[in-house]
């Protein structure tokens, strides 16, 4: 009950009305860019973290917070209506989705869509309101060697899952990693892989990198494609007001819910975040889908969206557990919002629910109503969105290299900044052309310090005994979990494969031949 | 010899064709419909695709007049890709849409009429919708 209560004071402080402004901004941005292919969440709020200097935290953080939600509604949109994902979370969505438009009930999936994401946000804000509590209790109790344990489960399985290869992935973590032992060891003093150069003497900022791979890295790749990109269709959405037949609602109901069941605990543990929960529950959908129902998957079931499209909001919800009870991030925007919460030097984790509990609270609040603001945004102004799409990208691109050069310059108000920003976003260009991810990076980069002096604090505490390691009953179970979890993840990464390649074909047999005109 | 329309897949794209077809078969002469895009963006709804195509193509069918369609994507912008084609096949006309802007538009993205009236060696027919 105290923990309701706890929630009422939070309730009261994000529906002050600067507060709600914030909320309303940041759902505003995040379905914006939801919308836009390329852009995504991270991105945006790591672009955004000057904020932190002029905001106070509850708002930065509501503002943070909302981009993450609205970013996981946006990506539905160009789905359905494109054809092209417009984030990670939504690429299941363009199966039946986009079949769903393309038959002229467009306004159907899309309205699945947005319900389908209030009602697993919400039902995974609730799941978070009453979990997470408990589990900063459990948390406290964690001693370094548990932590140890943990953070090898979140790298292993963000490097191994985020992304098409696992050698690519941890390369990728690798990478991160050592970019995060640059700089002054805390403990000895010693100056670390600086190359004698004293602008790295501070170590590389987590802003700048993830500022540079996601914005700049994107950028140049965008850049390097200009004219190449093929412009779709949108299939015409009129008659907005004719949303879902009732026996819509009736097919889209357990679908939500179901994808909600998913979605949340896949968030919660470090499993690859919401790509994995809305392809289980394609899956799942698909095989328990019936009669009339069972046909019309690949040509536009609305099972199809409705499940998925719940199923990444309710794992978004569910990444935010590890992010404030352990202050664990497992996605790419999680791992920006921990950057955030340093900057301003609140350490997430078990202690926070304690020491920033109206901090923490305000922030839960707001995700309620951040929710229920996506769903009115959402449903009225796909005009909008759509608008959004028609933006020459170059003028965006511009836009965005200026504001990651503004923001790398920002960090520290140093013109060596940029030139570090420019540097590692070549990096990400080229990690992205080849196809490595670059979300394991900025997740390496974060998480590998706090590691070290998690594992140094274990092993001084042990006289330099590497067993203890395995000694806490806590780690044994970590360790078991995550072979049992990579077990699992090659099964399942085996039928996403099959069922890939099954879908693959599906949609070559109904492709009309379009026409093409002549290239110049 | 030839009617040159510069075509966009709306009402105002339309009206075009309507004029650009009653102009050939007035000249007795074929119509070359120029259709192009940039491709640096997304979503580009003056570029056609699909249907709004196939639309358009069969009017010209059933208009009987010999036609041919420019369909392309260019780094020029429309007025350019427009003039450029009229010059290569000598077009006696060019069949082009105008409509309301406000001085704010005009000033920000310029004038694809403009300056196909003033750079055209040809004359110029300006159609309005509705």
């Amino acid at each position: 009950m105290d923990n309701f209560l706890t929630l009422l004071d939070g309730f009261a402080t994000a529906a002050q009305p600067i507060y709600l402004l914030y909320a309303l901004v940041g759902v505003f941005v995040g379905t914006a860019v939801g919308v836009l292919p390329g852009i995504g969440p991270a991105m945006t709020v790591a672009l955004l973290m000057p904020l932190t200097y002029s905001i106070e935290p509850t708002a930065a953080l509501i503002v943070f917070a909302g981009i993450y939600y609205g970013g996981m509604y946006g990506g539905s949109t160009t789905s359905i209506l494109l054809n092209t994902p417009g984030e990670a979370a939504s690429v299941i969505t363009t199966l039946e989705g986009n079949a769903m438009a393309r038959a002229g009930r467009g306004t159907a999936a899309l309205a699945t869509a947005a319900i389908g994401s209030f009602v697993a946000g919400t039902l995974a804000t609730m799941a978070l309101t009453f979990l997470a509590p408990t589990a900063a209790e459990l948390a406290v109790k964690l001693g370094p060697v548990d932590y140890v344990a943990l953070m090898v489960l979140a790298f292993l399985t963000v490097g191994a899952l985020l992304g098409s290869s696992i050698t690519r992935g941890l390369s990728s973590l690798a990478l991160g990693l050592f970019l995060g032992l640059v700089g002054v060891d805390a403990i000895s003093g010693q100056q670390r892989y600086t190359l004698g150069v004293p602008a790295l003497t501070d170590g590389i900022d987590v802003v700048l990198v993830a500022v540079a791979v996601f914005a700049v890295g994107e950028a140049l790749y965008v850049g390097s494609l200009l004219r190449r990109g093929p412009i779709q269709v949108i299939p015409v959405t009129k008659g907005w007001r004719t949303w879902m037949t009732r026996s819509d609602w009736r097919r889209s109901v357990f679908p939500w819910l179901r994808g909600t069941a998913i979605g949340f605990p896949i968030g919660t543990i470090p499993a690859g975040g919401a790509d994995v929960a809305t392809f289980l529950s394609y899956a799942g959908e698909r095989r328990l889908a019936k009669g009339e129902a069972r046909r019309q998957f690949g040509h536009g079931a609305i099972e199809g969206v409705a499940g998925p499209e719940a199923a990444n909001n309710a794992a978004a919800a569910g990444v935010l557990v590890p992010l404030l009870t352990l202050g664990i991030p497992t996605s790419a925007t999680a791992a920006v919002m921990l950057a955030a919460f340093q900057r301003y030097n609140i350490a997430p984790g078990p202690l926070l629910f304690e020491n920033e509990s109206a901090l923490v609270w305000a922030l839960i609040a707001s995700l309620y109503i951040g929710n229920l603001m996506l769903l009115v945004l959402n449903l009225p102004l796909v005009g909008i969105w759509v608008k959004i799409l028609q933006i020459p990208r170059h003028y965006m691109y511009a836009g965005i290299l200026t504001f990651a050069a503004m923001g790398a310059f920002a960090v520290n108000f140093r013109q060596d900044d940029v030139l570090i920003l420019l540097a590692i976003g070549l990096l990400g260009f080229f990690m992205r052309r080849y196809g490595y991810p670059v979300a394991p990076l900025v997740i390496g980069l974060i998480l590998g310090p706090i590691f070290e002096a998690q594992l140094r604090r274990a092993l001084s505490i042990s006289q330099g005994d590497w067993a203890t390691l395995v000694q806490s009953p806590f780690a044994v179970t970590v360790y078991s979990v995550l072979v049992v979890i990579f077990a699992l993840s090659l099964v399942l990464r085996r039928r996403a494969r099959k069922l890939e390649k099954v879908l693959v074909h599906e949609q070559k047999e109904q492709m009309v031949p379009t026409t093409v005109g002549e290239d110049r | 010899m030839t009617v040159v329309a510069g075509y966009v897949p709306n009402p105002l794209g339309e009206a075009v064709l309507d004029a650009a077809i009653e102009q050939a078969r007035f000249r007795g002469t074929n119509v070359v419909v120029v259709n192009t895009t940039r491709a640096d963006r997304l979503v580009d709804p003056r570029y056609a695709q699909g249907e709004p195509l196939e639309l358009m193509k069969r009017r010209l069918d059933e208009s009987g007049v010999q036609y041919a369609v420019r369909h392309f994507t260019s780094t020029d912008t429309a007025a350019e890709d427009l003039l450029q084609v009229a010059q290569e096949v000598t077009a006696d006309l060019v069949v082009i849409g105008v409509r309301h802007r406000t001085p704010v538009g005009k000033l920000l993205l310029g004038s694809t009429a403009q300056s196909v009236l003033l750079q055209a060696q040809c004359p110029v027919l300006a159609v309005k919708h509705g």
